[in-house]
């Protein structure tokens, strides 16, 4: 008996040991799905475990509100100011948003001069490198003093911290290209333009992608950095006025809302990453 | 681009010769190496090939023989001599011209018919007239059913074939080979190699085939040359007259016995194959 594609026909009746195989199959089946929902289960899981491990700790050992709020007090402190939450979260929102996108579009257009231009490559590639090394949240204040206390000094913060990994994770995928593939597409004909677009581009795609997911945590901190050392709005600032008030619930529920920011912003990349971009496993 | 070919549509298939005819005259190629020297991968090489002709260049690694064929494709530079296909000096790679690899260089990302349409799309002719064309040469080396596939949901056996209906699907009237069968198993070669003379009887095209194995160069080919390393030059040129199609078990015949041993004695007396291992 064959299996598989290549059995003609199939008689209508299994054998005993046809039987045996589809018995183990399903069997298998089962264990499998039964795996992918404890995988899926453990994460929601763990994170309950912690909260109530965490809302029940702070009884036990009689912390105060003002030292260490408990889940519960965070979030209905969000539920009873939801409105300055909500404008605040906008203004971050809205600096992250101009801060990475300038970073995804610079990047990737430098990673491209980088990939194309040799000279522009020896001449930029370094100085990027070395000013990598340079921890960014210190030129914070100095930005103020250039660009004053509004939306720029923040915005330019998130692209500087978002820039970096974009450029370099698309150079890289520019780069691992089999350079067989290239000149497959030259004795075709191809010109580059028509290489970029069919071949380079689509394969770099995850890359770019891996350096976008980076870039946009890093852009809410490069952001929420700025708001600390000079704002008048921001989750940042919000966070600080509140701290300076002894009011921690606030200052909590200013982090969650920072942190749902922060996850619901990746969640979109990789969201558009499952629309653009085929992965190689998906298929297997 | 002219107005010709972006309309362009497959021709209707008669089987006659269908090649080219190629002339290489005293081509060199060298090569700078990262000391700033240079290397000649190939020494004043002459050479023509007929119309229809399968000719199999068989030579150990570093002969110059995937250099031959990357000029020939015109993605690479001539040093000095020239290549004319049809009378027309190569300078860049020639429109009736197909490559295939060693590895099959599929896109991960398109699916079986979108990777055998792609010399289509570069060309900017009209894929849907070449998909009934595309159908036909899947079934051909038997794959119907797999063009909605993806490249990883298929072997590596099938996955070459799909990249030989990659550079078939113009109906190149030159074929470049380079090692295709040379990442394949034993097996799935030997199957290969059938199918692919089944194929060539059919559209009797001029091909270019570049292996490592004598076996496979004498199995397939009417003109077997025989390169030495660095500077590659033609040490033998074999015409090997057995009727087609070829079957395996004509291999064991004395004709292709002494063929295959006037190959190796070349080897032999290069030093590349000792007269022990033979």
């Amino acid at each position: 008996m064959v299996f598989g594609p290549l059995s003609g026909q199939r008689s209508l009746f299994l054998t005993a040991q046809e039987a045996n195989l589809l018995a183990r199959k399903t069997s298998r089946e089962k264990s499998a799905r039964l795996r992918t929902i404890t995988n899926n289960l453990a994460a929601p899981i763990l994170s309950v475990t912690l909260l109530l491990a965490w809302q029940f700790g702070v009884g036990a050992f009689g912390l105060s509100e003002f030292i260490l709020p408990t889940p519960w007090q965070i979030v209905r402190r969000i539920a009873t100011d939801p409105q300055v939450l909500l404008s605040n979260a906008a203004i971050t929102l809205s600096e992250v948003l101009a801060g990475f996108l300038l970073a995804a579009i610079g990047g990737v257009a430098t990673a491209l001069a980088i990939f194309y231009s040799t000279l522009f490559e020896r001449a930029v590639y370094p100085i990027l490198v070395a000013f990598q090394t340079i921890p960014k949240v210190a030129l914070a204040p100095l930005l103020v003093l250039y660009l004053g206390y509004g939306f720029a000094p923040k915005c330019f913060l998130a692209f500087l911290l978002a820039y970096f990994p974009v450029v370099m994770s698309t150079v890289v995928g520019l780069q691992a290209l089999d350079k067989s593939m290239v000149n497959l597409a030259r004795s075709m004909g191809a010109v580059e333009w028509q290489i970029f677009l069919k071949i380079r581009l689509p394969a770099a795609l995850p890359n770019v992608f891996s350096g976008l997911k980076v870039a946009i945590s890093l852009s809410v901190i490069g952001a929420v950095i700025g708001e600390y050392v000079a704002a008048a709005s921001g989750l940042g600032y919000m966070q600080l006025q509140a701290s300076s008030q002894f009011d921690t619930t606030l200052s909590f529920a200013a982090m969650v809302v920072i942190g749902l920011i922060g996850v619901a912003l990746f969640l979109a990349i990789e969201a558009v990453e499952h629309r653009v971009v085929f992965k190689r496993e998906a298929a297997k | 681009m002219n107005i010709q070919a972006t309309t362009r549509s497959p021709a209707a298939d008669e089987p006659k010769i269908h090649g080219v005819n190629v002339v290489f005259e005293a081509l060199s190629k060298a090569y700078e190496t990262r000391e700033g020297g240079e290397v000649l991968a190939l020494d004043r090489t002459d050479l023509t090939i007929s119309p229809g002709e399968f000719v199999a260049i068989v030579g150990p690694s570093g002969c110059g023989k995937s250099t031959l064929l990357s000029l020939t494709a015109g993605i690479s530079e001539v040093t000095a001599g020239r290549i004319t296909i049809d009378g027309e000096e190569v300078k860049r790679p020639h429109p009736t011209v197909g490559v295939v690899f060693q590895t099959d260089l599929l896109l991960y990302w398109r699916t079986i018919i979108d990777n055998i349409m792609l010399p289509i799309e570069i060309k900017g002719w009209d894929k849907r007239s070449y998909l009934p064309k595309v159908m036909q040469l899947l079934e051909q080396v038997g794959l119907s059913g797999f063009g909605g596939k993806f490249p990883s949901e298929l072997s590596g056996g099938m996955r070459q074939r799909v990249a030989i209906c990659r550079a078939l699907v113009q109906e190149p009237r030159l074929l470049l080979m380079d090692e295709p069968f040379g990442a394949l198993d034993a097996l799935t070669r030997e199957q290969m190699i059938s199918d692919l003379q089944a194929m060539w009887l059919s559209l009797r095209n001029t091909v270019l085939f570049i292996t490592h194995s004598i076996e496979e160069a004498v199995f397939l080919a009417d003109r077997v040359l025989v390169m030495s390393p660095r500077p590659g030059k033609i040490d033998l040129d074999l015409k090997i007259d057995v009727a087609r199609p070829r079957s395996w078990k004509s291999l064991g015949e004395q004709n292709f016995i002494n063929y295959m041993g006037e190959i190796r004695a070349i080897f032999e007396s290069r030093g590349i194959l000792s007269r022990a291992a033979t």
